[in-house]
């Protein structure tokens, strides 16, 4: 694939995170100073607070686009300085067969527990 | 082309990874460069490890609370705001970083006078605005870790 | 002749190496009396003809339009003929040659990988049919404005000094670099050239234009105000939003 076709991957995963890790570290790590405005938003890591957004069809598919985004753009960014470091056909390749497993493996991970949870809320 | 000479031995000068890190003195931007792979390194770092934390709740309650307890410690908190800082910054460099490199905020060509302003100068009013946005996020996120009840 | 009383002592501390002598190189101090107002090609000049003969550099035309005397001035890629002493220090200078490129002898990069990165982007005017200006019977046309979209990149003089201070070059042997970049981009905005496709394939490829990430010292330390950074985000951006080139 074509160097821009991945630089412009990259722009709009980053895009994608900019979004929703915005919203995920205000929730997570402002909820003090949010629940000054709404006591609500406080200790979001309660397991009551917990279950209420794996229940939630908008938190369960951002959550998922999130993860997708946050791990291509990861990975992809390693995989740019790592290149840089070498021109080894060899190593390169494995760079990115081993990027492209862990990559899917964490994201079956992730979404796997979103999905289980996102339907044993529901049932 | 044949030659009987040979040529004298090279000695080779690349700087490498110093040359990521800063050998030399430079201007900001290339320091927000570096800044920018560290804390990009942070939290992909972070993110692995956060996959398989945040899947525990699959667990159920009685294993998500105690590991809960677990990050409540003030030692991860320390790292969690590091994680925090490291976003805020890596965010907002890169909104600098995704319109430069898109074309728009390095100004037009045009002919060079001496002294030359160059598309550094024209993209410092966007690099000075997304530092203070990354100073406020930190002073917040300061406020929060380390005053409120987190 | 009386002594000019404003002249300074000044330490230059400089990278030797001669490749039929010594495995590696070795830093050598001497002392120059530096007036005002001199240049430390002068004292490069001065040194070899009162305290060491063996001393080599590249220079020509000593006046900042050759390209030629580019090396490293107490961590700064910057011309030697352009850069005067005191504006630098009023103590030391350390003086080494082009990061980034291997060492010929002392102060002498090779530059020929550069140039070969160079010419790889077919840097001149590419027609779509090969023999259009063997058969042109008039001028190529070209108003101020579309003058104006590639000037500031042709006054490259080739220097280095940009592949010396970006950290993309220093570790990535394959990149092309600021200066063979910029070439590429003073061509594909020039009105009269066609050749943006045939270019690509090598922009747009491992090495090309997308190893760039603007740490921006390439237009911070050129001379010319050729400003490249300028140049590959430009060409980034016709990279990303024309199709085919």
């Amino acid at each position: 694939m074509r160097e821009s076709r991945y630089w412009v991957l990259h722009m709009l995963s980053a895009m994608v995170i900019l979004v929703f890790l915005g919203l995920h570290m205000a929730l997570m790590h402002l909820s003090g100073v949010l629940a000054l405005i709404d006591p609500a938003l406080a200790k979001p890591v309660a397991w009551g607070h917990v279950l209420a957004r794996a229940r939630s069809d908008f938190f369960t598919v951002t959550y998922i686009f999130m993860l997708a985004a946050a791990l291509f753009h990861g990975l992809y960014g390693l995989r740019t300085m790592l290149y840089e470091l070498s021109e080894n056909p060899a190593l390169r390749k494995a760079v990115t067969v081993s990027f492209v497993a862990g990559g899917l493996g964490l994201f079956g991970l992730g979404a796997y527990a979103l999905i289980a949870m996102h339907l044993m809320t529901r049932a | 082309m044949t030659s009987n000479t040979t040529l004298p031995r090279r000695y080779p000068n690349r700087l490498g990874l110093l040359g990521w890190l800063g050998k030399g003195r430079h201007g900001i931007e290339r320091y927000l460069y570096t800044l920018h792979r560290l804390t990009g390194l942070a939290l992909l770092g972070f993110l692995v490890f956060h996959i398989f934390v945040t899947s525990s709740r699959l667990l159920g309650r009685q294993v998500w609370e105690p590991i809960m307890a677990l990050t409540h410690h003030p030692v991860f908190q320390a790292v969690e705001f590091l994680i925090f800082v490291a976003f805020g910054f890596h965010a907002l460099n890169g909104v600098r970083l995704l319109l430069v490199e898109m074309g728009f905020a390095v100004g037009k060509p045009e002919e060079p006078v001496y002294p030359y302003k160059s598309s550094l100068n024209r993209q410092r009013p966007l690099m000075l605005t997304m530092m203070v946005l990354t100073g406020l996020f930190i002073l917040l996120g300061g406020f929060e870790f380390f005053a409120l009840d987190h | 002749m009386k002594p000019d009383a404003r002249t300074a002592d000044i330490r230059f501390i400089i990278r030797r190496f001669n490749p039929e002598r010594e495995a590696r190189p070795h830093w050598q101090e001497y002392t120059v009396k530096v007036r005002p107002g001199m240049t430390v090609l002068e004292a490069l000049h001065h040194i070899r003809e009162e305290h060491d003969a063996t001393l080599s550099w590249r220079s020509s035309c000593r006046m900042g339009v050759c390209g030629s005397c580019g090396m490293v001035i107490n961590g700064l890629p910057r011309l030697a003929c352009s850069t005067q002493v005191l504006d630098v220090s009023s103590k030391t200078l350390r003086l080494e040659p082009l990061w980034n490129f291997d060492i010929v002898k002392d102060l002498v990069a090779d530059e020929t990988p550069m140039f070969a990165m160079h010419a790889s982007v077919q840097p001149y005017l590419v027609r779509r049919d090969d023999r259009d200006a063997a058969q042109a019977d008039a001028e190529y046309r070209q108003t101020p404005p579309q003058l104006v979209d590639y000037l500031q990149f042709s006054y490259c003089i080739k220097c280095g000094l940009c592949m010396a201070a970006c950290p993309t070059v220093a570790t990535d042997r394959g990149y092309l670099g600021p200066m063979p970049l910029t070439a590429a981009q003073r061509y594909n905005a020039d009105s009269r050239d066609q050749g943006s496709a045939r270019r690509r394939g090598r922009l747009d490829a491992p090495g090309g234009a997308f190893h760039c990430h603007f740490a921006g010292e390439c237009s911070r330390v050129c001379p010319k105000g050729v400003d490249p950074a300028r140049a590959i985000q430009l060409l980034k951006q016709s990279l990303v939003f024309s199709r085919g080139g």
